[in-house]
């Protein structure tokens, strides 16, 4: 190793920094040749703070290590889309001139360990995700994942988690549409929060976090500097002491009304020309913001930590670097500009401070108390971060999980059916959607609790359909299966509301990449979206990955998260997913073929988790999914409604409870098929006198279909081959809309 | 008509009703900025929902100290229209100009959802588009609504007819009893959900009248109350002519 | 006998506390000039019997259990008063 010159970041004195060595670099998370190879680009040690911007900048988290060599796989582009994965979120064009931003992000472990603040900033900062991209946010969706209600401490959390998002986004004023929640004792250790948003912007209105022009100020606004969610890996390699409590990592406390205004004021300053790029201090804060941006526009910067709102005095400048206080964000202005932006923020009764600016060297200087703390080529940081292809191995019991399991005949159809809608699971999660403001803005045309949430786009006849879907069970049991089917239902959820999938956005939540069988699971399940999104057209255009989701060696079911968005011609006289008109014919589209592999059936009435899971047939769901959109745009279709967990039974009972109204049907299957789960299956009601039109439709595009009924009467009467069940909608509905209440005692 | 929507600092409402009043309805519309001093000539000022301030401390308690506020106060005892709508509502409350307090929703939880109204005033300039009685959805989005004052200064409310809306079932019916907590879910007392001053110039409600004000929604029962107080609602069905 | 106690809860330190920043801004803005910082918390009376006991100890749990999430708050207990019953 050999000092360069330029090169003589020399430490903190006034801190009272630990000795850098390789211990301290392993207590910060850094394997020993990440350790060597720091050393290598400095040509000496790293300083402290070096030593912890390196650890943050090579986290997991950041650098996507362990994920990056599967991710590459993903299709990214498409004619519609304006910028993939690599941004603070991707853009796909809508049409009209119009572009729509989105992203999803994990904010799992943290609402592990404080549920309010943790699920509260995770939506804080995927919102601050899409309003740096230029965006105006306009809605929310959010997927939970929550453990069996008796595990200790899951009511608090599930509590929690809920009031969190929803005072969170109530009070920003954006609309939580969707989202999907779900239950089971894989997560009684480490529930997952996947927080979606979604942002709208004109063509010509997107902002990309990318710094140029040397001489070009740097801005600090929005909150001041805490102690927030620093690093915990480091606190292990200190001794503890008086001073040290103190010290302890702090959770992250969210300010919805800082990030109201911080929103507003960015847009603003984004609309005066006069800032060069924006980024909000996220995840490794300044770090990360400072660095990510100056990486993509190949510049460098010097910051004078000196010049950094705190919030408490003697913050070292290891922890302003690595700071996650919320609602804060780094800004390059044009020189001789700033003071539009100063006045802007000030405006809105923000504080803002020029904290640096923008070299040509491509290098990272960082002063505090006059001494240079960090002095480090940046690119080199980002081009030789690790990246790893980890040993995989396929789960030693694949084989017995996959048996074909026992499927038992129900004794009863309606007690049966009753006794699924009865579960947290399947039953209606208005108790969470209620706390959420899914109305505000005003463009909400389905709300929470259908296939798709749609969103108007005002000042033009189209819209917007949103859908977050995975089943988790059928991804335990065959990851590429369950990756497949993630899309695949996510698209036929779209096509139910006549959208067109445009793109997608993923939340890949796993265990320990570093154990063979959860990167297997990893590996297969990217095979499995990728293979979806190549044969329903779909790109992924933004994602985040979420690993070390485990507690003692137990890891989550995979649960890669699938987020999708879905452009439509004209959301006047939608289809809606329940029946609405007394006399309509009930067609089947799609054709059963008895799988219960990882069924709710299976799993919620008889214990077992057990089985292949059903099969995807692509290009069936293809088709089907053209059909529907086609239907739907026609409008020949009062309803249409996918067959998913709980299959058929449960799909029919969902359709009755919306307007209150019966069927009566005639199947001609075994009873138990009823809740099998086969894939591209729905359900649609049409007029009477359209119905021959629909069948032949269906039959040109290669779609089974079979008119099993029509809607009317204030009962659920169903026939098949040897059963039969006829029960009251109003009973049915009672158990089905306090199932979780009942089960959360609220 | 000439009509302001104030935006304080956490208005998250504002543009909302700023589409109805202007796309909708066709009225001219400027914001009003929380620090400014004057309502510049409007007939009609709106105070939106959202959560000024954050809702910090009690919900509206800082945006009455807004230099905007005294030139609204100005403008109603000029006689001019003054319309609060959710956090609106708050605020004046807060500052006075209707009376009552907002309490935390009896379910201690934030509740969006839509919820029926029953007209008791047709003779309002905010109401002249509806009939008497008139059974309204409309949704709410808050957690601060549960609206309380002294059983006398209720009384003297219900004397006075300042009860605008109050909160029913959907078949009009009372919304008491084992009815209250489906109906009246921020438990308001005597399901109180809007009221004016005495001039009836000035009105305060907990729903929200701008997110159903077009069909494409499936509601527009709330487009009357923005269009008779523009002194658009000839029509008493609701409908705008 | 009984004793009469306070318990208060405020955000730590260290920990931002956002309603008392936006209210220490309001008073600001009316003027009020000598105002450095506000922190919001949270008070409570709580009347429980003394039966010998130790009330700190018990109010101790009180606040660790349910008043305070003492991962973002404080909290501090005072003695306010006996009264015989």
């Amino acid at each position: 190793m050999s000092a360069d010159q330029g090169n003589a970041a020399s430490g903190s004195a006034t801190y009272n920094e630990p000795v850098v060595d390789f211990e301290l670099a392993k207590g910060m998370g850094l394997a020993e040749d990440e350790y060597g190879r720091i050393c290598d680009i400095l040509g000496r040690v790293p300083t402290y703070t070096e030593l912890g911007i390196t650890s943050a900048l090579w986290s997991e988290h950041c650098s996507y290590k362990s994920s990056k060599v599967y991710l590459r796989e993903f299709p990214t582009e498409g004619e519609r889309v304006l910028q993939g994965p690599g941004e603070n979120a991707g853009v796909v064009d809508i049409g009209n001139g119009w572009v729509a931003v989105f992203k999803m992000e994990s904010h799992n472990h943290p609402s592990f360990i404080e549920p309010y603040q943790g699920a509260a900033t995770g939506v804080g900062g995927i919102l601050r995700d899409i309003f740096t991209m230029g965006a105006r946010p306009v809605a929310c969706l959010d997927a939970l994942r929550f453990g069996d209600i008796d595990a200790p401490r899951m009511r608090y959390l599930i509590d929690g988690v809920v009031r969190g998002i929803g005072d969170y986004g109530n009070c920003v004023g954006i609309p939580t549409v969707g989202g999907e929640t779900s239950f089971h004792s894989g997560y009684n250790e480490n529930i997952l929060v996947n927080a979606f948003a979604l942002g709208l912007a004109r063509h010509d209105g997107i902002f990309h976090a990318r710094a140029s022009g040397a001489g070009n100020p740097m801005l600090y606004a929005g909150s001041a500097t805490g102690r927030d969610g620093i690093h915990g890996a480091t606190m292990a390699s200190e001794s503890f002491d008086a001073e040290s409590e103190s010290k302890r990592p702090t959770v992250q406390v969210g300010d919805p009304f800082t990030e109201k205004i911080v929103l507003e004021a960015c847009l603003e300053v984004m609309r005066t020309d006069a800032a060069v790029a924006v980024q909000d201090m996220g995840a490794a804060g300044l770090t990360s913001s400072a660095f990510e941006m100056a990486d993509r526009g190949g510049v460098g910067f010097r910051l004078d930590l000196d010049q950094v709102p705190l919030r408490q005095p003697n913050i070292s400048p290891y922890e302003i670097m690595l700071s996650e206080s919320q609602e804060r964000m780094l800004l390059v202005a044009h020189r001789g500009r700033q003071e539009e932006v100063v006045k802007i923020f000030e405006r809105w009764g923000l504080e803002v401070a020029e904290i640096g600016e923008i070299t040509g060297d491509g290098r990272a200087q960082i002063f505090a108390g006059g001494e240079e703390v960090a002095n480090m080529p940046i690119s080199p940081l980002a081009t030789n971060a690790p990246m790893y292809r980890r040993p995989v191995a396929e789960p030693s019991d694949l084989a017995a999980r996959q048996a074909p399991p026992e499927v038992p005949e129900p004794d009863d159809l309606g007690a049966t059916l009753a006794s699924l809608l009865d579960t947290p699971e399947l039953g209606c999660k208005s108790w969470i959607w209620h706390q959420y403001d899914h109305t505000v803005r005003t463009n909400t045309v389905i709300g929470p609790g259908g296939d798709a949430a749609v969103l108007a786009l005002k000042g033009t006849p189209g819209g917007l359909g949103l859908t977050s879907d995975v089943n988790p069970v059928y991804c335990s049991l065959d990851p590429a299966t369950g990756g497949a089917q993630a899309v695949a239902e996510a698209v036929r959820n779209l096509a139910c509301v006549g959208a067109e999938p445009v793109g997608l956005t993923d939340c890949l939540n796993f265990g320990n990449p570093e154990n063979p069988e959860v990167s297997w699971q990893f590996r297969e399940a990217v095979r499995g979206i990728s293979a979806g999104c190549r044969a329903l057209d779909v790109p992924v255009i933004s994602g985040n990955v979420s690993f070390y989701n485990e507690t003692e060696g137990r890891s989550i079911p995979p649960t890669p998260t699938i987020a999708m968005v879905g452009v439509i011609a004209d959301v006047m006289n939608l289809p809606v997913a329940h029946f609405t008109t007394v006399g309509d014919r009930v067609l089947v589209l799609g054709r059963d073929a008895s799988e219960f592999g990882g069924s709710a059936y299976l799993r919620l009435l008889h214990g077992v988790e057990q089985g292949a899971p059903p099969r995807v047939d692509l290009e069936a769901e293809s088709r089907l999914a053209g059909l529907l959109r086609s239907l739907v745009s026609e409008g020949l279709v009062h309803t249409a409604h996918d067959l998913a967990e709980g299959g058929l039974g449960v799909a029919l009972a969902e359709a009755c409870f919306g307007g209150g109204l019966g069927v009566e049907l005639e199947i001609n299957d075994q009873p138990h098929q009823l809740f099998s789960e086969t894939q591209a299956r729905a359900i649609v009601a049409v007029a009477p006198d359209f119905v021959e039109q629909v069948m032949a439709k269906a039959e040109k595009l290669g779609v089974p279909v079979v008119e099993v009924g029509s809607v009317g009467g204030s009962s659920m009467k169903l026939r098949c081959d040897g059963a039969a069940m006829d029960s009251k909608v109003e009973d049915l509905h009672r158990i089905w809309s306090t199932a979780l209440p009942r089960a959360l005692g609220m | 008509m000439k009509c302001g929507v104030v935006v304080f600092p956490g208005s998250n409402c504002d543009h909302d009703v700023y589409h109805v009043l202007k796309h909708t309805l066709g009225q001219e519309v400027l914001f009003l900025w929380h620090g400014d001093t004057s309502v510049q000539g409007c007939e009609l000022v709106v105070l939106p929902g959202g959560f000024s301030y954050g809702d910090y401390l009690r919900a509206g308690a800082m945006a009455v100290h807004s230099p905007i506020m005294a030139a609204v106060r100005e403008l109603a005892d000029n006689g001019g229209r003054v319309l609060g709508i959710c956090n609106g509502f708050q605020i004046l409350l807060e500052a006075g100009m209707l009376s009552g307090a907002m309490r935390r929703n009896q379910s201690l939880r934030f509740e969006c959802r839509d919820l029926f109204l029953k007209v008791e005033r047709h003779d309002l300039p905010f109401t002249s588009g509806y009939r008497s009685g008139q059974v309204l959805r409309m949704p709410i989005a808050h957690a601060e609504g549960c609206y309380i004052d002294t059983g006398g200064a209720l009384d003297e409310l219900e004397r006075n007819r300042r009860v605008v809306f109050r909160y029913v079932d959907p078949e009009g019916g009372e919304a008491s009893g084992e009815n209250a907590t489906k109906w009246n879910v921020n438990g308001s007392a005597r399901a109180i959900a809007g009221v004016c001053n005495d001039a009836g110039n000035v009105l305060g409600m907990m729903p929200h009248p701008e997110r159903c004000a077009d069909q494409l929604f499936g509601n527009d029962d709330g487009l009357a109350v923005l269009a008779s107080a523009v002194g658009m609602a000839a029509d008493p069905k609701g409908a705008v002519a | 006998m009984t004793v009469r106690a306070r318990v208060t809860v405020y955000p730590r330190r260290e920990i931002l506390d956002a309603q008392g920043k936006a209210i220490a801004g309001a008073l600001g803005r009316l003027g009020f000039d000598r105002v450095l910082d506000v922190r919001a918390g949270k008070s409570f009376e709580i009347v429980l019997s003394d039966n010998g006991g130790s009330v700190e100890e018990e109010l101790g749990q009180i606040s660790e259990q349910l008043l305070a999430n003492t991962l973002i708050e404080d909290y501090s207990v005072e003695l306010l008063e006996s009264e015989s019953a």
